[in-house]
């Protein structure tokens, strides 16, 4: 796994890795209008507009403290867990601005999950923390919230790994196994779409490749956006990318055209190595 | 290169220069003292011991098990039992933790969670500002202030509400509505042990990994689902530590409990009713005591170690399980 500043890499191997074209007409879930944002009196996101397409992956990539994590984190709100952060604008979920004060945030946070940087299990069972995030929402019987935690396990691709320990605790697994079973998690609630801030930044690179094909399997089920500091993975995995510089959005595009034909030069100079 | 090798050779002569000063034989002394410090705790804490069963020794082999059942307590006809003060300890140090720890838990959560950043330093200082209270002012305060205000408003009415109703019309009842007695000795010491168990229940909460407590808010979890589900079951180990340390503190405690929990030789089923706690037993009689009352204090001293050492492991299985589990 290449560093931003290592890897000079050649526009073929981008359009080589780049597995499924962008579906620019795939209606968008995500709208994202005018948003600023403040840490502060720090303006960390600067006048935003960005489209998330339904069952698309897109990818935020960026030098560090561009404000990519920050736009992500804006999707939950998860950001008003602390008061001097603050959003202004409008984020359009489904056409519901999810910036409205009177909005649900436990309602919404299920309906936009969001897996972290490190893996993070919560201190329960293999089992338990898949069928936490649906017993907080729903109240199924034993053998649906079993069914349910085996699919959710299934599409995590985790399943066979520990289907014979499913009492066991969740922090015994090993790293990748622990993001997977955060996946899992955040899989089980059905939710529309789901968050993924550098994913595989604390995993080794055959954990990473397993997180990446599973990220292309889900796409088939949930729009999903990525923030990643690993250009390739985002060549790889996403149909749509957007570059961020100093909390502004540079430039977004499918995913193919974004890493060939860059049309702002901070994209090149940035896909290129020039800076980062 | 020329300026490398010089520094290279000046390494090596700094390298070979031969140091000042009688190093070895400080440095032997210094080990030595070090060694010396650590053996004198051993040999304070064996002697303590062994003279605390010497003492006690004579007791036990005049009533054998029968002091640990039996609740007499007579200097006139030389009968010792240590049941009242030993059942006094457990319960009004289970009291104790039963009306401390939820406060405890109640004030590391609000510290971490939920009270705002500028008002963080302040009410923790407040906090540990208690654990600075000697206990003699606990003792005087709960005697003179609290016990009359306990007595008037809580136990009196409280009495007159559960007389007559069964079990709680028991365990509730105040013969004697004076304010001090067993509950009032529990509330004294929930007092006490508050600072130390919500202080350490803070730190171990404050050290879960932020992106943890993001990741509950992240599933949509309330706050009080972050926390009874995630953040503390995360810090359980630590928290039934506190706790442990807290229950420690609790049942040695002397100064405060003597003043407040009554002293009197009686095994009530009322927890309003005024009782004594091995601690001070030994505080009040000590002074006066000779002969196989003396031999029975010193017993009882022996009976304080063993519980106190036993809470002291099951801390350590208990912390234990839980990291395995």
């Amino acid at each position: 796994m290449s560093t931003a500043a290592a890897s000079v890499t050649t526009d073929r191997q981008f359009q080589a890795s780049a597995k499924t074209g962008a579906d620019t007409n795939a209606p968008v879930r995500i709208a994202v209008k005018g948003l600023n944002f403040y840490y502060g009196h720090f303006h960390g996101l600067k006048n935003i507009d960005l489209n998330f397409h339904d069952r698309q992956v897109t990818a935020l990539i960026g030098p560090s403290g561009c404000g990519k994590s920050t736009l992500l984190r804006t999707f939950n709100r998860i950001y008003s867990l602390y008061p001097e952060q603050r959003a202004e604008g409008q984020i359009l979920l489904d056409g519901m601005n999810i910036l409205d004060p009177k909005i649900d945030l436990n309602d919404l946070r299920a309906r936009v999950g969001m897996v972290f940087q490190k893996p993070t299990p919560f201190p329960m069972s293999i089992y338990d923390n898949v069928a936490f995030g649906i017993r907080l929402y729903e109240k199924l019987g034993k053998s649906d919230l079993d069914d349910r935690v085996e699919t959710s396990l299934r599409k995590a691709a985790l399943w066979d790994e520990v289907k014979d320990k499913l009492k066991q605790s969740g922090m015994g697994l090993s790293g990748g196994q622990q993001q997977r079973l955060c996946i899992a998690r955040t899989v089980a609630q059905r939710p529309d779409v789901i968050l993924f801030d550098e994913p595989t930044s604390a995993l080794d690179p055959i954990s990473t490749g397993r997180i990446e094909e599973l990220i292309e399997q889900l796409r088939d089920e949930f729009t999903i956006a990525i923030v990643t500091h690993n250009m390739q993975q985002a060549a790889r995995i996403s149909q749509f990318t957007a570059f961020m510089y100093l909390g502004e959005l540079v430039e977004v595009g499918p995913t193919d055209r974004l890493f060939m034909n860059p049309t702002e030069r901070r994209t090149q100079d940035y896909i290129t190595g020039r800076f980062g | 290169m020329p300026a490398l090798t010089e520094t290279i050779v000046l390494a090596r002569t700094r390298a070979t220069a031969a140091r000042k000063g009688p190093s070895k034989n400080l440095d032997t002394l210094f080990r030595a003292c070090a060694y010396g410090a650590a053996l004198l705790v051993l040999i304070v804490l064996a002697g303590i011991l062994s003279a605390i069963i010497y003492g006690g020794l004579p007791a036990f082999q005049q009533f054998g098990l029968g002091f640990l059942t039996s609740s007499a307590w007579n200097v006139g006809t030389e009968q010792y039992g240590a049941l009242v003060a030993v059942t006094g300890t457990l319960i009004s140090a289970l009291l104790a933790l039963a009306i401390g720890v939820p406060i405890s838990l109640g004030i590391a959560i609000y510290l971490t969670q939920l009270c705002p950043n500028w008002a963080r330093k302040p009410v923790a200082m407040t906090i540990e500002l208690l654990a600075a209270v000697p206990s003699i002012i606990y003792g005087m305060w709960g005697l003179f202030i609290f016990a009359p205000l306990f007595a008037r408003f809580i136990e009196i009415p409280v009495s007159n509400i559960v007389e007559g109703l069964p079990i709680i019309g028991t365990v509730l009842y105040a013969r004697i509505p004076s304010g001090v007695g067993v509950l009032t000795a529990g509330i004294i010491l929930a007092i006490m042990i508050v600072p130390f168990v919500a202080s350490i229940a803070r730190d171990m909460i404050d050290q879960i990994p932020t992106i943890m407590r993001e990741s509950a808010y992240g599933v949509g979890c309330t706050t009080w689902e972050v926390v009874r589900f995630v953040l503390i079951r995360h810090a359980s180990v630590s928290i039934i530590g506190a706790i442990m340390l807290g229950l420690g503190r609790a049942l040695g405690e002397t100064m405060a409990v003597t003043f407040v929990v009554g002293n009197a030789n009686r095994l009530s089923a009322s927890i309003f009713d005024p009782g004594s706690t091995i601690a001070s037993r030994i505080a009040n009689e000590f002074n006066e005591a000779d002969g196989m009352q003396l031999n029975a204090l010193m017993a009882l001293g022996c009976i304080l170690f063993v519980i106190t050492f036993i809470v002291l492991v099951a801390a350590r299985i208990l912390t234990r399980r839980v990291r395995v589990g």
